[in-house]
Parts: C-alpha cells; sequence; structure tokens
C-alpha cells in the first residue's frame, strides 16, 4: 500500500514537471540578458521587454487577435445562449441530431475547417480579413460554449421561469429578469473559454488572415530569427501573466455570483 | 347560492396516447380550502397546472370567477401558485422575491413597500425581508414562497404539494398555520397532496383521484365515514374489507350475505357509491371492538389474534375470524386496565350492522 502510494506521488510530481517547466522557462530567458536562448544563464535584463514596445507590427498584431478574440467570444456566446436554451427547454423534431451537428467542430481538425472555408471563401469572391478569422474561431468556439452553457441552463430549476410568469411577469422579462441572471456564471465561463480559444488559435487564423496577421501568426513567423527569440519569450511572459490573472479574475466573479445566488456551479471547469 | 370561483366541465389532457385526465368535471366553492387527493401519477398536479395555466387541455372548459380562461396565459389568470420547490429566486432577497409580482404590475413604489411588508409579516417573517433567500431553512422559503402569492391578492391560490419536502413535526406546524392563514386571507386555496392525513386536516372538501377522474369529492367526515368505492376507501385511513354478496333488495334495505359475519340486511343508505358491483363490505378499524370481561356489543364474534402491533397510545391487532378465515385489523386504544392480548389468544369481537358499508 505505502509503496504504490509512493509511486503515485512521483508519478504526480513527474506530470506536473512536464506541465509547467517549459512554461516557467518563458519568464526565466525573458529576464537573461543574452540573446542566445540557452544555460547558463547570464545577467538580469528587461531589454526585452523594452524591444516589445517599439514593434509596430507586434501592436497591431495584438490589437487584431484582441478584436478577434472579443468579437468570437461575443458571438459564440450570444449563439451558446440561443443553442443552450432551446436544447434544455424545448422539444422539437430531430433535436438530438441537430445538436450532434452543432457540436461536431469541436472534434473536427481545424485544418479542414481552415481548408474548407478558405476555399469557400475565395469562390464566394470575399477578401481575407479579419472577419473571415472571425467567423472560423466561432464556428470552433460556439461548441464550447454550448457545452458550458447547456449545463448552466439545465440546472435551472424550471419552476422558477413558471413561477416568473405566474406572478404576471412576461416571457421576456422572465428571460432577463431570472434566467439570464442565473446563468451568468456560465455566461461568464464561455465568454473566457471562446475569447481564449481564439486568442491563441493558430490553423485557421494562419489560412484565413490576409495582409492582418493575428499574434500566434506573427509569433510563428518570427520564430525563423533566432535573434527575436529573446524577445518572444519577454512575449510569451506577458501573455502568461495576462492570462494566469484572467482566469483568476473570471473565477473570482465566478465564485461570487455562486455564493450572491446560491445556485448550483455551473460552468465550474475553470 | 354564489358562484363557484372554479368550474371545470368535461376537463381531457393528454400526453401523446397517455390520457392524464379524463371528463373531470368540479366545482370549486369561493373562499373553500379544496384539496386535490391521489397518489403519484393520477393527474391531480396536471389538473392543478390546467386551472394555473401551465397546461392546456385537451377539451372541456375552465372557468374561473366566471370568466373562460381559453387562451388565458398563466400571467393573466387571477390564479397564483405555491410550487412544490418553492422556486425562490435564488439572487434576490426575501422582500424583492415578494415584490417581484407587484413590480411586474407596475404598482407605485410607496405601494409595493407597504404590501411587502404587510405579506411578509403575515407569514411570521418580520425582519427578514433583506435576507439573502438562499440561505433560508425550507419552513422559511414556504412562508416566502406563500407571501410572494398571496401579497397579489389572488382569486385562487393554488398550492403544488407545498407540504412534502418539509420534515414531520415541521410539516404538523405548516397544516396548522396554513389553515389559519387561509381563514384569515378569505382566499380559495386548492391544494394538491398525495397525504390524506394532510388532505383531511386542513381542508373544507377533498377530491380524491385516481388514473386521471375525480372518484369521489367530498367534506372529510364524508369522505372518511362515507368512502364511494374500495379504492377510496383504502386511499383515506384504513378500511377492512370481507367479502359478500347481495341476496336481494327491497325498498329502503338491501340482504346481503358476509360470509365471515352471516347474514345481514342493511340500509340502502351504506351502499354508498350505489348496489352496482357491490361485492365486499368494509369496516373501520375503530368501529371493531376487542371485548373484555362482561363487555356486550351489538354483535359478537369468536376470533384469533394472528398480530399485534402495540403503538403506545394504541394497540392494532390483526385478528382472523372463523367460518372463511378472513383477517381484519382492528385498532384499541390503550385506556387505563385493559390488558394487551397476546398472539394465538381468543378474542370476543364486537361489531354493528351500522358500521358496515357496502362497497364495490
Amino acid at each position: 500500500m505505502l509503496r504504490k502510494g509512493h509511486i503515485f506521488k512521483w508519478y504526480i510530481g513527474i506530470f506536473l514537471v512536464f506541465l509547467y517547466a517549459p512554461a516557467i522557462l518563458l519568464p526565466v530567458f525573458a529576464f537573461n540578458d543574452s540573446s542566445i536562448v540557452s544555460f547558463p544563464l547570464k545577467g538580469f535584463t528587461t531589454k526585452w521587454f523594452a524591444v516589445l514596445q517599439t514593434n509596430e507590427t507586434l501592436h497591431v498584431a495584438v490589437g487584431n487577435s484582441l478584436m478577434i478574440a472579443v468579437t468570437t467570444a461575443l458571438f459564440s456566446t450570444l449563439f451558446g445562449v440561443l443553442a443552450a436554451r432551446a436544447s434544455t427547454r424545448f422539444v422539437f423534431p430531430a433535436r438530438r441530431s441537430i445538436m450532434g451537428f452543432i457540436m461536431l467542430p469541436m472534434v473536427l481538425p481545424e485544418i479542414i475547417i481552415g481548408v474548407s472555408l478558405l476555399v469557400v471563401i475565395i469562390q464566394m469572391g470575399f477578401e481575407l480579413s479579419l472577419w473571415s478569422i472571425i467567423l472560423g474561431h466561432i464556428l470552433i468556439c460556439t461548441p464550447f460554449c454550448i457545452a458550458i452553457l447547456s449545463s448552466a441552463f439545465m440546472n435551472l430549476d424550471q419552476s422558477l421561469e413558471e413561477a416568473s410568469f405566474d406572478l404576471g411577469q412576461t416571457r421576456w422579462n422572465t428571460f432577463w429578469l431570472v434566467i439570464i441572471p442565473l446563468v451568468m456564471p456560465g455566461i461568464v465561463a464561455s465568454l473566457l473559454i471562446a475569447f481564449t480559444i481564439s486568442l491563441d488559435e493558430f490553423i485557421i487564423a494562419f489560412f484565413l488572415a490576409g495582409t492582418e496577421p493575428t499574434l500566434p501568426v506573427y509569433i510563428w513567423g518570427q520564430l525563423r530569427f533566432p535573434a527575436k527569440l529573446p524577445s518572444l519569450m519577454a512575449l510569451g511572459t506577458i501573455l502568461l501573466v495576462l492570462s494566469i490573472s484572467l482566469l483568476l479574475v473570471a473565477d473570482y466573479f465566478r465564485r461570487r455570483g455562486i455564493r450572491k445566488t446560491g445556485i448550483e456551479n455551473t460552468g465550474g471547469f475553470l | 347560492m354564489t358562484q363557484p370561483i372554479i368550474q371545470l366541465s368535461g376537463l381531457d389532457k393528454f400526453y401523446g396516447n397517455f390520457q392524464a385526465l379524463s371528463q373531470v368535471d368540479l366545482d370549486i366553492k369561493t373562499g373553500e380550502f379544496f384539496s386535490l387527493l391521489g397518489p403519484s401519477g393520477c393527474g391531480k398536479t396536471t389538473l392543478l397546472r390546467s386551472i394555473a395555466g401551465f397546461e392546456t387541455p385537451s377539451a372541456g372548459s375552465l372557468y374561473i370567477d366566471g370568466q373562460s380562461m381559453d387562451g388565458v396565459p398563466a400571467n393573466k389568470r387571477p390564479t397564483n401558485m405555491v410550487f412544490q420547490s418553492y422556486a425562490i429566486f435564488p439572487h434576490m432577497s426575501v422582500a424583492e422575491n415578494v415584490a417581484y409580482g407587484l413590480k411586474a404590475r407596475k404598482l407605485p413604489k410607496a405601494e409595493i413597500k407597504t404590501r411587502v411588508t404587510d405579506a411578509i409579516a403575515m407569514v411570521g417573517l418580520q425582519g427578514f425581508g433583506e435576507r439573502a433567500s438562499h440561505g433560508l431553512s425550507g419552513g422559511q422559503r414556504q412562508r416566502v414562497a406563500l407571501a410572494r402569492a398571496l401579497v397579489l391578492k389572488p382569486r385562487v391560490l393554488l398550492l403544488d404539494e407545498p407540504l412534502s419536502a418539509l420534515d414531520k413535526k415541521l410539516r404538523e406546524q405548516m397544516q396548522s398555520e396554513l389553515r389559519q392563514l387561509q381563514r384569515a386571507v378569505g382566499i380559495t386555496f386548492v391544494l394538491v397532496t398525495h397525504d390524506q392525513e394532510e388532505a383531511l386536516t386542513m381542508s373544507d372538501r377533498i377530491a380524491v383521484m385516481f388514473d386521471g377522474t375525480i372518484a369521489q369529492v367530498a367534506t372529510p367526515q364524508d369522505l372518511y365515514g362515507q368512502p364511494c368505492s374500495r379504492l377510496v376507501a383504502n386511499f383515506i385511513g384504513m378500511m377492512n374489507f370481507l367479502d359478500a354478496k347481495i341476496l336481494s333488495t327491497s325498498g329502503e334495505t338491501v340482504d346481503v350475505d358476509v360470509q365471515s359475519f352471516g347474514k345481514l340486511t342493511l340500509p340502502l343508505g351504506q351502499a354508498t357509491g350505489g348496489l352496482e358491483g357491490c361485492d365486499a363490505v368494509g369496516v373501520r378499524p375503530e368501529m371493531l371492538t376487542i371485548l373484555t370481561g362482561s363487555q356486550t356489543a351489538e354483535r359478537e364474534i369468536e376470533a384469533v389474534v394472528s398480530e399485534v402491533f402495540y403503538y403506545g397510545d394504541m394497540t392494532y391487532y390483526d385478528v382472523r375470524l372463523p367460518f372463511k378465515e378472513e383477517s381484519v385489523t382492528i385498532t384499541m386504544r390503550n385506556t387505563a386496565g385493559r390488558s394487551i392480548l397476546g398472539v394465538g389468544e381468543k378474542a370476543r369481537v364486537g361489531w354493528s350492522a351500522s358500521s358496515l358499508l357496502l362497497l364495490k
């Protein structure tokens, strides 16, 4: 028994090292005063961060990525709310198969989505733009949003809705006064998941980017130049800190929402 | 004679091929405490939800306060409901919950405030207004649900098994509080329950339902004393059944052969559900007595005790009657000096023809 526990501890330890050691290397090399990314470390410097500040192309890429991620998050969550509401509340013909097809992009290789969207957009005579990327991203993010929101809507006691209606409120107001506040934690989780997926998505963005690259596409382009590597480490460090803070903030709001309403913990895989 | 507040006639409800309600006719009087009683799946909740407007009947008519409810949605009906789960809005305080319906009616703020305060006081939750509703106990949630519905002064308050989630002690307390509250506000209450004791203690009248139909509508006393069928008799309290055969009828009486008790002549009134199809007599356990010493009864029969259940204040005896070996249950109050019989002992069972009911 003891021996088994021992092995298990080692397993967890090794697993965590594999998971997080590479990420920890990012800040280490970001502050390393050497243009070659390797041990032993030289002195401490913040010059790689300074390099980022003056890089116009990078700023444009970050702007593109944020714009795409925010728009994608809003639209996929909106679609997610509609689909989750419909699938949990109403019975309609072929509901299961319709939901199945909507969820399919979750497991479909992104390269297939990227290539097929590219062909369709070109054939229809549209220019590639940030909107073509947004289109692709909504396609892959919506299933995740539906998955999160379905559980939020499913946990909703249907008699709450009936009670509101019974007390004289209209269906429309019931939706805004009762349903939306109660699935809010799920909506926040959905926005966040879609935002993060879109922000670091590469394949679709690479295929559908016209002349405007997103951040992952820009980073990939820079990897050809070894001299740029330390500043990419700095960039990675910033992204790491930002995404961890974003998760913490979102989780704080989610927990606060749950405390306030006392409802079941929905969308809680964050 | 005032017009009934709720009039149902020929109400049918189908879910696909399943018939949840079939030809329900029912009048509920203004101001009464009415209960729909039946086992689960008997259609009582469907009936309540049809009155509330959450279910659309497949056929038949429904009038509330003289108005046809055809096509009237739940939010436009003069009814309010207390849900089984109470359906308290978890993201609102107690006062916000109670004010919800008043806000929907767009009443002036000052009026909302006084009515909410009054309603919260009425259900005994003074000082709880600002409390978050999710921290409340079951009994408190129930009171909030009551206040939230009653603050709107509905013509009818519908209650869907409101006490089933409470523990026994609280349930008994809420039963008497609900009764008092109903008398105080004078609003018609329609209660759905599967608990016969709850229905008997609280209601003015009870409708017993089986399989989507109403078997009997009566006051609690009539329902217990004169059930119209074995099904109803068995559902309301305990009843012993003995095989019986109708021999002949003449005017106001009927001759019956109850094998265990012998041939009897009973008044027609004791066939509470009509004579047709009657094949048993029923007798309540407390209508039979085990005689001791020099006690005598109108009629007596020798029996053997086969089982004894001691409940403190009461003892339940299962005794086997001679001839057909039919078994009956007898409940005896454990008064001073009365000894408890043991299994296998002989017992003199006293009974009277007037306590027998002829049932189908």
